[in-house]
């Protein structure tokens, strides 16, 4: 694997990978309820979940159950007029109400990162999009010049692009939604994030682009002890990748606990749905049981 | 749904069943010269009335380019292409505008803002094609109150215009317009991969409806999942070339082209984790030798 490098000086090095579940959490969401102040509803109606290093919590649910918005409030980046209005999200043990812009900007990309769907509206069209991800990494990690030259090429080879090198000097118009949403995979994980929320993150990728995405996240998640968010409408992502899962459902959580008690034992009548649709509509449908694990 | 049948001519005899869709031996070059480019080498695929065939393949594996070869948008440097028994592989852009009008053949993309007019309201947009073949408006607005109706629509959108619409309702406009004119033959590319899961359900859904009712459906989709879903056969292209053709079930089941257990192992399942880094790399290597 390309991606440790050799640059990542030893102080940095972290020995969290092993720790075991009483690890303080590096991202704590508490009963979060978001609300649209315009029309004053409560869209997102208590969500909890604690994220301990290394460890991988699930959301599903249709569109508009509020999972976007949850990953949003965690990292404090709300579209307009929508509020947290009750509980609190602690990232490394403290209340983001409290933090400042500086706070944040040391934050963001070191402790926590994102993957959204749309990858082209998080890219600067006129900036290559290797020198992007080099940017992170001089400003995060502290890399000279030529250093983060040569660890954006390594992160672009560690998301499967093909032609790192040649990558590195495109322009967003230049390449597709696939490599893209690559690109940005790899500069959300540029400055070793301890948490990453990946939402939809890999439903655009090719099936073959998708599982060597997933192998890298792994890796991740057992080297560095990365803890992940994982937001799918595909369950079977979500079941491949984490420890737990949360079922939302118009704003509410309706079954929250380990994976494979919500993906193989459902007890809610919604979650129940969410299963026999991908049973439906998923390679499931062929699979005989001998080929289950 | 007022589909003409399988195996009725237009002008209601009865005759042997003929293909919906018949490729044979299809190439299609990009470019010129050096830059020339196979998109698709020899392609031969045929679809029967009522049936659909689920395209996958990765990106650059000539999907897209079979559905604008099938829809004349592309033109093959050899081989041939038969709709609903009319050989239309010689036909210049005006016939197959015309065929395309008279909504013989319809087709659905990803982006359903690029096949809608946004200043058209949804009504106007459904009837258009009908407007074109000669319908008159007020014949053919009942009609696009049925066709929204048929793909789980409530009227009160006719009067809106595309943007006012999430992305699900505005895709399954787009599926109510390729249907409208009640083509027997309908290509769908990605459909539903901008969706999100009960939208795409949804869709799928009305997909399999359409089958039913005797129109044949191509389904290109990266989607292994939404194929399996809804495809009675599978066909694989790689590289341009069609490596594998079968039933749905046992294209999934029991892959036997090396691309085709890549493609199939690489995607998680509820209960099973996607072939090893290992396995999907000795995949590769019998795909390279």
């Amino acid at each position: 694997m390309t991606l440790l490098s050799q640059h990542t000086a030893p102080e940095q090095t972290r020995t969290v990978a092993t720790a075991g579940p009483s690890a303080p959490p590096v991202l704590a969401v508490r009963d979060v309820r978001i609300s649209d102040r315009v029309t004053e509803r409560e869209i997102v109606r208590g969500v909890s979940f604690e994220l301990t290093p290394g460890k991988a919590v699930g959301i599903v649910g249709e569109s508009g159950s509020g999972k976007t918005l949850t990953c949003r409030a965690a990292l404090g980046i709300l579209p307009p007029h929508f509020e947290v209005t009750g509980g609190s999200v602690e990232i490394d043990g403290t209340d983001i109400a409290t933090l400042t812009p500086p706070q944040w900007a040391a934050l963001r990309g070191s402790t926590i990162s994102a993957v959204f769907q749309d990858p082209a509206s998080y890219l600067n069209p006129s900036i290559r999009v290797g020198a992007q991800i080099a940017e992170v990494v001089r400003v995060k990690k502290g890399l000279k010049r030529r250093e983060a030259r040569h660890r954006a090429v390594e992160l672009l080879r560690a998301v499967r692009l093909s032609d790192p090198e040649l990558v590195y000097g495109q322009y967003t118009y230049e390449l597709s939604g696939g490599m893209l949403q690559r690109v940005l995979i790899a500069a959300a994980i540029a400055a070793d994030p301890r948490a990453l929320i990946a939402d939809e993150a890999t439903t655009a990728l090719d099936v073959t682009v998708q599982a060597e995405i997933l192998d890298l996240l792994a890796e991740l998640r057992e080297r560095s002890g990365l803890a992940l968010v994982v937001v799918s409408h595909d369950l079977a992502v979500v079941a491949h990748l984490c420890d737990e899962v949360l079922v939302m459902r118009q704003g509410e959580v309706v079954e929250h606990g380990p994976t494979r008690a919500v993906l193989y034992d459902p007890q809610h009548e919604y979650t129940r749905l969410l299963i026999a649709e991908h049973d439906q509509y998923g390679l499931e449908k062929f699979l005989t049981p001998k080929e289950a694990s | 749904m007022t589909t003409t049948p399988p195996g009725t001519d237009t002008s209601g005899h009865t005759v042997a069943p003929e293909p919906a869709l018949e490729v044979t031996g299809l190439d299609v070059h990009y470019g010129r010269g050096r830059r020339r480019h196979h998109a698709l080498r020899g392609v031969s695929l045929s679809v029967a009335p009522g049936e659909t065939v689920g395209v996958i393949g990765e990106t650059g594996s000539g999907k897209s380019t079979l559905a604008r070869a099938a829809l004349g948008l592309v033109r093959a440097s050899a081989g041939s292409v038969t709709v609903g028994g009319e050989d239309v592989t010689a036909y210049g852009n005006r016939r197959w505008r015309a065929l395309r009008r008279r909504g013989v053949v319809q087709y659905v993309f990803q982006d359903p803002l690029r096949s809608l007019d946004p200043d058209l309201t949804i009504e106007d947009s459904l009837i258009e094609p009908l407007l074109i073949q000669g319908t008159g408006r007020k014949e053919a607005a009942p009609l696009a109150r049925s066709f929204l109706d048929r793909v789980r629509l409530s009227e009160d959108l006719l009067g809106r215009l595309p943007g006012e619409l999430s992305g699900g309702q505005r895709q399954r406009v787009a599926v109510a317009r390729a249907l409208i004119t009640e083509p027997r033959l309908v290509i769908l590319d990605e459909p539903v991969s901008a969706l999100d899961s009960a939208n795409r359900v949804q869709v799928l859904e009305i997909l399999k409806e359409l089958g039913a009712a005797g129109v044949a459906l191509v389904l290109i989709s990266h989607d292994l999942g939404s194929v399996a879903g809804t495809a009675d056969r599978i066909a694989v292209l790689h590289r341009g070339e069609l490596v594998e053709t079968g039933a749905a079930r046992d294209v999934i089941n029991e892959p036997r082209h090396a691309y085709t257990r890549l493609l199939v192992g690489s995607a998680p399942t509820l209960r099973t984790a996607p072939a090893s880094r290992a396995e999907r790399e000795a995949l590769r290597a019998l795909l390279d030798a």
